[in-house]
């Protein structure tokens, strides 16, 4: 068990290492120069091929590629200096560069947007569970009759229904249509400075991302049950003369849920990663806005720590995923 | 089975048991039916038979013939809402046809309990062995404590002859071989006593060693505890080893009921003596073609007209009149006030088994008979 997760996290870091090799080479051989941000704020948008080279020069992209992602790892671990202009900006350990935009640390700027990132993130997940899988195990106790078919027809719709839209909608009508009270108030307070606030400036954002995804934890749960409970330890369970409520429970929602865990894994990685569409609807400042802020401002370091972050959570996730499954499975021996 | 049923020494054990005084389970007239979306679907067709505690029932017929269904409505295990099932089953005097579902369960796993084929499928992949024995005994002693399940979990495991049985309790199901798999299945039916035993195919996932060990098992035990037991297979030399009375279903039909000896000797309806001959013979040649039944079973939703079996019947002709493809035969005496029943309108259906059938099959055994 401590060898494969060893063998697994030497994996990961190899993974993690490529893909910031390739975020790397992306940006050096892309299309735009990654000077001309810097550049044309420097000279107030007026940033001649002569400025943009000397801005260059100054980076260290005449360089090579090699000697600057040396650098850039460098920095991780050590911290650096870096010059734009006349100025000297000092980057400590983990230095990831700085904002093009901003001026400010990557690190620095990043930590601050995490909070709000995973409070965003834990909640809507923990709602796709909290709604996903009693509904479907309700379905799937029912499969077959009406009430199944209504909530799996309901609940396909919803899916269906594009998550900016529903997310958009909700803002519209709750914030500034009827500007419910407690629903109506959202945006991010940091959870120390004001748990109420924290709370209420999160729970539309929270239902949307919940609702809306806990429609396919719905379906996950109701196919995995319908399969489960035609399994023969089901049948055995309720020859042992156990309530109908241990069998799907105890004996039912323990296998199904293997499934389940495995994609959930992967969609709490998702949405750890950045919420796009919910910080940009709610305006959350968490990572996937800055992200995104990044995006459009070709703010290359911006982009390439949250496609580094990304990896990171992602490949994290996953050895979790694995090693849950093994303790939910006893068959599975994680060699 | 390898034996052969038609070697002496396998009916030694067959008494004459059918119509017992008092018995145990009495199942009569049960159907069971299943709404389809092309129309109801009758698995089982007015069966009845019964069994008395110490006794051995064997049920026989091939897969689909009901033998499965019409046991698990005899614990109630059919969901109303998607089956209807109509008759009477009385355990130990108690009607439980059209019994509440909270009273159902106190004799689920209880007073009459079930054990399953491939108990590697039966038994929950992700609980310890022990825990789901735990589990069957403290749903009926919710007195008990978690250490007092455990111990009984653990004296029962030794009961069927597990080794080491207070450290195999912590393994999971498939930590265990298939014997002992299907042993430990036996410990969970028989850890709270029941009179009343349904085990279903339960040497069919098993080598040929250990079935004989396994239905030695479940002999032993019953001796021990007295229970009623009814034993589904398809297996006549496990009918031949087991049971005292047989039941041979077909088509959600009784076909031929008796005690073991008169059926295995005397067997008086061709679908039994289809299943007789297809039972391979280890003293055979080992060229020696087997004898199957041509053709296939019947679908359930549009079963043909007169005898369900007479598409398959070889002697359908021997009948005048055509009556086997028009007139379904009831379950009647072989002859006048026997015990022994069949559904055939052959009028000496002896004569016919012992003249033609028995010389094709078992040659060796025609002068003896």
């Amino acid at each position: 068990m401590l060898a494969y997760i060893i063998k697994r996290l030497l994996a990961g870091v190899v993974v993690i290492i490529l893909v910031s090799m390739a975020i790397f080479a992306l940006f050096w051989y892309g299309p735009s120069s990654p000077a001309r941000p810097i550049c044309l704020q420097e000279t107030s948008q007026r940033c001649t091929p002569e400025r943009l080279a000397q801005y260059e020069e100054q980076m260290g992209y005449n360089n090579g590629i090699v000697k600057e992602y040396g650098k850039y790892v460098s920095g991780i671990f050590t911290g650096r200096e870096m010059e734009i202009g006349s100025t000297t900006i000092e980057c400590d350990a983990p230095c990831l560069g700085f904002s093009h935009r901003s001026r400010g640390l990557i690190w620095d700027e990043m930590i601050q947007r995490l909070p709000a990132t995973i409070s965003l993130a834990l909640g809507g997940a923990a709602l796709y569970l909290i709604i996903g899988i009693p509904v479907g195990v309700a379905a799937a106790r029912r499969r077959g009759t009406l009430g199944d078919k209504t909530l799996v027809t309901t609940f396909l719709f919803i899916s269906s229904v594009p998550y900016y839209l529903l997310a958009l909608l909700a803002w519209l009508y709750f914030t500034l249509i009827w500007d419910v009270p407690i629903l109506g108030s959202s945006g991010y307070t940091p959870l120390l400075e004001n748990p109420w606030a924290w709370f209420t400036g999160l729970l539309l954002p929270w239902l949307c991302l919940g609702f809306w995804g806990s429609t396919q934890y719905t379906r996950y749960t109701r196919g995995a049950m319908v399969e489960t409970l035609g399994e023969d330890y089901i049948r055995t369970a309720k020859a042992k003369g156990l309530t109908p409520n241990k069998v799907v429970y105890r004996h039912g929602l323990r296998s199904a849920l293997v499934p389940v865990v495995t994609i959930f894994g992967i969609d709490l990685g998702l949405l750890l990663a950045g919420t796009l569409f919910t910080e940009r609807i709610f305006e959350i400042q968490g990572i996937g806005l800055w992200g995104l802020r990044g995006v459009y401002a070709l703010d290359l370091p911006v982009v390439s720590a949250t496609a580094l972050f990304t990896a990171i959570i992602m490949v994290s996730c996953n050895l979790v995923v694995d090693i849950v499954y093994s303790a939910l499975d006893p068959r599975v021996r994680l060699s | 089975m390898t034996a052969s049923p038609l070697s002496s020494t396998s009916v030694e054990r067959s008494g004459t048991t059918v119509s017992d005084s008092d018995p145990y389970l009495v199942v009569e007239d049960l159907s069971v039916e299943f709404p389809t979306p092309d129309g109801p679907l009758r698995a089982v067709n007015g069966v009845s038979y019964s069994v008395s505690l110490g006794k051995t029932l064997g049920i026989v017929g091939e897969s689909g013939s009901g033998k499965s269904v019409s046991s698990m409505a005899v614990l109630g295990l059919h969901d109303p809402q998607r089956s209807k099932v109509a008759g009477s089953i009385r355990v130990g005097g108690q009607e439980i046809v059209g019994l509440a579902e909270p009273a159902m369960r106190k004799l689920r796993g209880n007073t009459v309990s079930m054990i399953f084929q491939d108990a590697l499928a039966a038994l929950h992949p992700f609980y310890r062995v022990g825990v789901q024995l735990a589990e069957a005994y403290m749903v009926h002693h919710p007195d008990a404590s978690k250490r007092d399940a455990r111990r009984r979990a653990i004296e029962m495991l030794d009961r069927v002859g597990i080794p080491q049985p207070d450290s195999r309790v912590d393994d999971y199901p498939h930590q265990f071989s298939g014997g002992m798999r299907q042993r430990a299945m036996i410990a969970m039916g028989l850890i709270n006593d029941p009179s009343l035993l349904i085990a279903d195919e339960p040497t069919t996932a098993l080598d040929v060693t250990v079935q004989a060990q396994i239905l030695d098992l479940l002999q032993d035990l019953q001796r021990e505890f007295n229970s009623a037991i009814v034993i589904i297979t398809h297996d006549l030399g496990v009918i031949a080893e087991m049971a005292d009375d047989v039941l041979v279903m077909y088509a959600g039909r009784a076909v031929e009921y008796g005690t073991t000896k008169q059926l295995l000797t005397r067997p008086a309806m061709p679908y039994t003596w289809g299943l007789l001959s297809s039972v391979p013979d280890v003293q055979a040649d080992t060229d020696a073609r087997l004898i199957p039944i041509p053709g296939n079973p019947p679908s359930l939703l549009d079963p043909p007209t007169g005898c369900s079996f007479n598409p398959r019947c070889a002697h359908r002709d021997k009948v005048p009149g055509d009556l086997c493809r028009t007139t379904l035969p009831e379950l009647l005496p072989v002859v006048p006030g026997a015990a022994h029943l069949k559904r055939c309108h052959l009028a000496d259906p002896e004569a016919v088994y012992l003249g033609e059938v028995l010389p094709e099959i078992a040659p060796d055994l025609v002068e003896e008979a």
